[in-house]
C-alpha cells in the first residue's frame, strides 16, 4: 500500500484508495495517542520544516505534535520576523530549504497555490497546511476521520457545511474529500458568501438553515472570519447569528440528533451556540484529537514512502 | 516446490506441547500474559490461550502488537507495510510476557517487538514462542519455547498455514531452487 502522490497538497484529485489508506492509518496512529509514551520511531533521522507564512496556532501545534510525535527533527519557520519579511521570495526561500537537506515541508501561506509552486522546486514532500482560499487538505481528513469513526462509512452520509463558504479553503477541500467518499454534500450561507457555480462541485445550496437541518446527519459549521464584517459582506453578527447561527432551538427541529463540527476557533453564540458546542453531539474535541492521528498518518505514508 | 513439514494434527500436537512447556515454566500463572506479533502470531497466541485454559482452567490476557512503525527497513522499501492498531488492552509493566510469533529467521522482528513492548510499559520478564525456527540469525535473539526447528538454506522460504487465515494448519517448507545447494544452518 503506498499514497500515489509524494505530497498531500489537496484532496481535489485522490482516490478513494488513498483517503481510506490515510483514514486507516490514522485509526492506528489513535491507539498510538492513547499510550502513556506517544512516541514512536519510524520517521527518525527526518527533518521537517514548518514553514507558516500566516498566523496559526492550532495547525502548527498539530503538525508540530505529529511530527515530534514519530521521530521527526522539526523546524518551525514563521514569516513574521524571517527573510520574508526582508523581502525574500518563495523561489529563494525554498531553495534555502534545500540546501539545508530539510526531508518534508508542512507550509501554510495566504497565496492559492504556494505549496503546488514548493512541490515543484524542491525534492522534499510537501504538505499543504492551507493554501489561500484553496485547500486545507489535513483538516477536510480529520473531519472525515471524525464521521467515519461515528458513523462506521462515510457512503450516503448527508453533511451540510455552514457559514462562509466562500472564504473557506476547509469548505472546498471538504467536499472534494466527502464527494469522493460517496457523502451527500451541501452547503448553507448567506448569499454574499457563496461562491459562484459552486454546484458544480457537486453540492445542493441553501439560503435557509431551517430547509436543510431536517435533511441532515452533521453540520460542520465554520468560523466567522470577523474582518470580513468590515467589508460589508453581511450587516451585523447579530443578523448572521438570527439566520446563520446553529443552535440548539433550530436543530432540536430535526427527526434525529445532529452531529455538530467546528474546525475552531469558535466564536461561540455567532456561528454556533455555546450549549451545542459543549452539547452531547458536538465532536469538536475529537476532531482536534482526530486531527494528530490524521497528521500522524499523512506525514507517516509520505515519509517512509521514498 | 513446496514441501509439507507439519500437517494440521502434528501442529495442534507441537501447539500442545508448547502450552505444557510454557505452563511448566511459569509456575505463577496470574503474572503471564501473551503477546501475538501481527499477523499470525495473534491467531498462535489465542490456540495457546485457549490451551492453557483446557490445561489450567485459567484465562491468560492475549494482546496483539504491530511492529511497523518498529521496523529497520521502512524507507526504502517499494511497497509500505499497512500499519494496524496494537491492541494490549491491559497493564504489561510487572508482567512475564510472552511474545509469540510464527517464524524465527533473521531476528530483526524480535527487536522490532522488543523495542514496541518497552514503549508500551515494563514487563519483568519478556519470553518469545515460535512455531519454527528457521536460523540464519542476523541478532542475538534466541526462542525460549520452539515448535519446529526447520534447517532451512535462505533461498527457501518458510509458509506457515492457519485457519484463522489461510484454510489450513501446516507448515511448508518453499524451495525457490531445487539446484541451489547452500549450506544449511
Amino acid at each position: 500500500m503506498k499514497l500515489q502522490s509524494r505530497h498531500l497538497l489537496g484532496l481535489e484529485g485522490v482516490s478513494k484508495e488513498d483517503i481510506n489508506l490515510i483514514l486507516d492509518t490514522a485509526e492506528s496512529f489513535k491507539e498510538v495517542l492513547g499510550r502513556p509514551i506517544k512516541k514512536v520511531p519510524p520517521l527518525q533521522g527526518k527533518t521537517i520544516v514548518n514553514l507558516f507564512f500566516e498566523n496559526s496556532t492550532r495547525t502548527r501545534i498539530s503538525f508540530e505534535l505529529a511530527e515530534r510525535r514519530l521521530s521527526a527533527d522539526v523546524v518551525n519557520f514563521a514569516a513574521g520576523g524571517s527573510s520574508v519579511s526582508k523581502g525574500e521570495t518563495l523561489k529563494d526561500t525554498a531553495r534555502n530549504i534545500e540546501a539545508m537537506k530539510i526531508d518534508m515541508v508542512v507550509i501554510r501561506h495566504s497565496s492559492t497555490g504556494a505549496p503546488h509552486f514548493l512541490s515543484r522546486v524542491v525534492q522534499a514532500n510537501v504538505v499543504n497546511a492551507g493554501d489561500g482560499q484553496h485547500e486545507h487538505p489535513t483538516q477536510a481528513l480529520l473531519d472525515m476521520m471524525t464521521l467515519r469513526e461515528k458513523y462506521g462509512t462515510l457512503e450516503g452520509l448527508r453533511v451540510c457545511i455552514v457559514g462562509d463558504i466562500l472564504h473557506s479553503r476547509v469548505a472546498r477541500s471538504n467536499i472534494f474529500g466527502l464527494k469522493t467518499m460517496g457523502a451527500e454534500v451541501s452547503v448553507c450561507g448567506p448569499e454574499t458568501l457563496m461562491p459562484r457555480c459552486i454546484e458544480e462541485m457537486g453540492v445542493k445550496v441553501y439560503n435557509k438553515l431551517e430547509e436543510i437541518i431536517p435533511h441532515v446527519d452533521a453540520l460542520n459549521v465554520l468560523r466567522i472570519q470577523l474582518e470580513r464584517q468590515k467589508n460589508g459582506l453581511f450587516p451585523s453578527l447579530r443578523e448572521y447569528h438570527r439566520y446563520f447561527g446553529v443552535t440548539k432551538e433550530k436543530v432540536d427541529r430535526a427527526p434525529k440528533p445532529i452531529t455538530i463540527m467546528h474546525p475552531g476557533p469558535i466564536n461561540r453564540d455567532v456561528e454556533l451556540s455555546a450549549d451545542l458546542a459543549d452539547g452531547e453531539h458536538s465532536v469538536i474535541l475529537e476532531q482536534v484529537t482526530n486531527g494528530e492521528a490524521v497528521r500522524m498518518s499523512v506525514l507517516y505514508l509520505l515519509g517512509t514512502s521514498n | 516446490m513446496k514441501t509439507q513439514i507439519l500437517d494440521a494434527s502434528a501442529l495442534r500436537r507441537t501447539l500442545n506441547r508448547l502450552a505444557h512447556e510454557l505452563v511448566e515454566r511459569n509456575r505463577d500463572l496470574d503474572l503471564l500474559v501473551l503477546v501475538g506479533i501481527r499477523t499470525r502470531g495473534e491467531f498462535l497466541a489465542h490456540r495457546i490461550a485457549k490451551l492453557i485454559q483446557s490445561i489450567e482452567g485459567k484465562d491468560i490476557p492475549v494482546g496483539v502488537l504491530d511492529i511497523t512503525l518498529y521496523r529497520d527497513d521502512l524507507h526504502g522499501r517499494l511497497d509500505q507495510p499497512l500499519l494496524k492498531s496494537t491492541e494490549i488492552l491491559f497493564d504489561i509493566t510487572g508482567k512475564t510476557v510472552v511474545l509469540v510469533d510464527d517464524v524465527l529467521y533473521t531476528g530483526r522482528t524480535i527487536r522490532s517487538a522488543l523495542n514496541a513492548l518497552m514503549d508500551i510499559g515494563r514487563p519483568a520478564m519478556i519470553e518469545l514462542m515460535v512455531l519454527a525456527d528457521r536460523g540464519h540469525r542476523e541478532l542475538p535473539i534466541k526462542a525460549d519455547f520452539v515448535g519446529k526447528n526447520i534447517p532451512t538454506s535462505k533461498t527457501q522460504e518458510v509458509m506457515v498455514m492457519l485457519s484463522e487465515k489461510d484454510n489450513d494448519d501446516a507448515i511448508y517448507l518453499i524451495h525457490e531452487n531445487d539446484d541451489e545447494k547452500e549450506e544449511l544452518q
